[in-house]
């Protein structure tokens, strides 16, 4: 008998487990992957494109490009899923039969969720990182202040990243002497894990950006040019850049598979289902309070891959789970970069930057779409 | 060990990243006011950000507890 096996999302981690199922089922499980655009979208890249160093064109690639032949791709929003049933529903009214389901459906951003914040700007999309580009591109003078409106986040490094890069970009200019550039982290330093931030605030202090910890970004008064803190602090701006709130997709809302943000709740080890059977989840997509990224993605999706081929197969699951492995790149500009590894069991280590880093960032984000999506990567 | 209705409880222990404040903090913009908020870290910084930002942000540190290789934290929303 074949599983059918049915993933929702084309991301880095649906487009991983679905060729890595395929690859290691020796025909006994059929992937279908369901994604709403069928492009597979290179998010990490969007910050490079709000500084003007990628152009979006190469960030999207079809996602049939990326897929094994043997694995079958349907492009269409799926809109509820019966776990009791083991049906996925998607718009068209078509239901897709599962026997193992994987939920990589990754995360939303919702910028409606921050009073006034209706027209400041954000690199969390391609739209936003085109639309910030252009901003920047006739900005002339005045204080650029970037500030983070919601937790969870994708990519816990980004907004130190950009305001380097930004740093970088208006120098480049000849008007950095003319901007200002604040920092607002949400804690009382300028990253969550305290062995990076030892390692980047003298370079902020150097660069001359400054950081105002303790702002976690309640609202925006687009009028006054202010934005306010939960804690109750208020900074003036002349162009706002703010992290969006994020959270789960609607599919996952809708059918009542996440908790009140729309995360599914998993196993932190197995990334199955606390509650529902045959249902897994990776990603950006689950409840587990650990960086959403694209590379936790990445190693969770060799772990749910082989548990769910495990299961199509009728065999015992895997005793290989998920160490909680996290591997990123921190951007600090001038060409410069340093990197964040850690597990469940390993307390963070970030090396000093350097071009080095840098280069392996660039290499990474290069042969990207030859190695991380075919699981040509462990 | 408090019996104290628990209304969310976070269990960050081993995860770094984006560590056990910034998930607390995010929890508490999405609960009401006088809910009760549960924090497992393992992270030795916690022990001084945690307190540090309640305090900042005007809520209520209920308890601290250290655990065998682990501290707990009960966190009242305040306003």
């Amino acid at each position: 008998m074949v599983s059918e096996v049915v993933v929702l999302g084309g991301g880095v981690g649906g487009t991983m487990c679905a060729n890595l199922i395929a690859k290691h089922s020796q025909g006994r499980a059929h992937v279908t992957v369901v994604d709403a655009s069928g492009t597979h979208v290179y998010q990490p890249g969007f910050l490079y494109v709000a500084v003007g160093k990628e152009r979006p064109a190469t960030l999207q690639h079809p996602e049939t490009s990326l897929l094994r032949s043997d694995v079958s791709l349907v492009i269409e929003r799926a809109t509820r899923v019966d776990p009791a049933a083991q049906t996925v529903v998607l718009e068209s009214g078509r239901k897709l039969q599962y026997d193992q389901l994987l939920l990589a459906t990754g995360s939303r951003t919702v910028m409606e969720e921050v009073p006034g914040a209706k027209d400041v700007y954000d690199f969390y999309t391609m739209s936003g990182a085109i639309r910030l580009f252009d901003a920047l591109k006739t900005f002339e003078g005045g204080t650029i202040v970037l500030g983070v409106a919601g937790i969870p986040y994708k990519c816990p490094p980004a907004p130190v990243e950009f305001v380097f890069l930004l740093h970088d970009y208006l120098k480049a200019r000849g008007i950095r002497d003319k901007a200002q550039i604040k920092l607002l982290s949400p804690l009382n330093r300028a990253f969550t894990i305290e062995a990076t931030s030892k390692l980047v605030q003298p370079i902020l202090a150097e660069r001359g950006i400054e950081l105002t910890g303790f702002f976690n970004v309640e609202s925006v008064d687009p009028v006054a040019k202010t934005v306010t803190s939960l804690e109750g602090e208020t900074v003036g701006y002349d162009l706002l850049v703010l992290v969006p709130p994020h959270r789960g997709q609607q599919v996952i809302e809708d059918s009542g598979l996440g908790d009140e943000r729309g995360w599914v709740p998993v196993d932190k080890n197995t990334l199955k289902h606390t509650k529902f059977e045959h249902v897994w989840a990776i990603g950006d997509t689950t409840n587990i309070p650990i960086s959403k990224s694209g590379s936790v993605a990445h190693y969770e999706a060799s772990v749910a891959a082989a548990a769910i081929t495990a299961a199509a197969k009728g065999e015992a699951p895997p005793e290989h789970v998920y160490d909680g492995k996290v591997m990123c790149f921190l951007e600090t500009g001038q060409g410069q970069a340093t990197t964040i590894r850690f597990d469940y069991d390993h307390p963070p280590v970030s090396p000093t930057p350097s071009r080095l880093w840098h280069w392996a960032k660039l290499l990474f984000n290069k042969t990207y779409w030859h190695t991380v999506p075919q699981g040509r990567l462990p | 060990m408090s019996i104290m209705q628990i209304d969310k409880s976070i269990d960050a222990r081993g995860m770094a990243c984006p560590g056990p404040l910034m998930n607390l903090i995010g929890a508490i913009r999405q609960g009401q006011v006088g809910q009760i908020f549960e924090v497992l870290s393992s992270d030795e910084g916690s022990k001084t950000d945690i307190p540090a930002w309640v305090a900042k942000a005007k809520h209520e540190m209920v308890e601290l507890v250290q655990d065998d290789g682990y501290a707990r934290f009960l966190v009242r929303k305040a306003r």
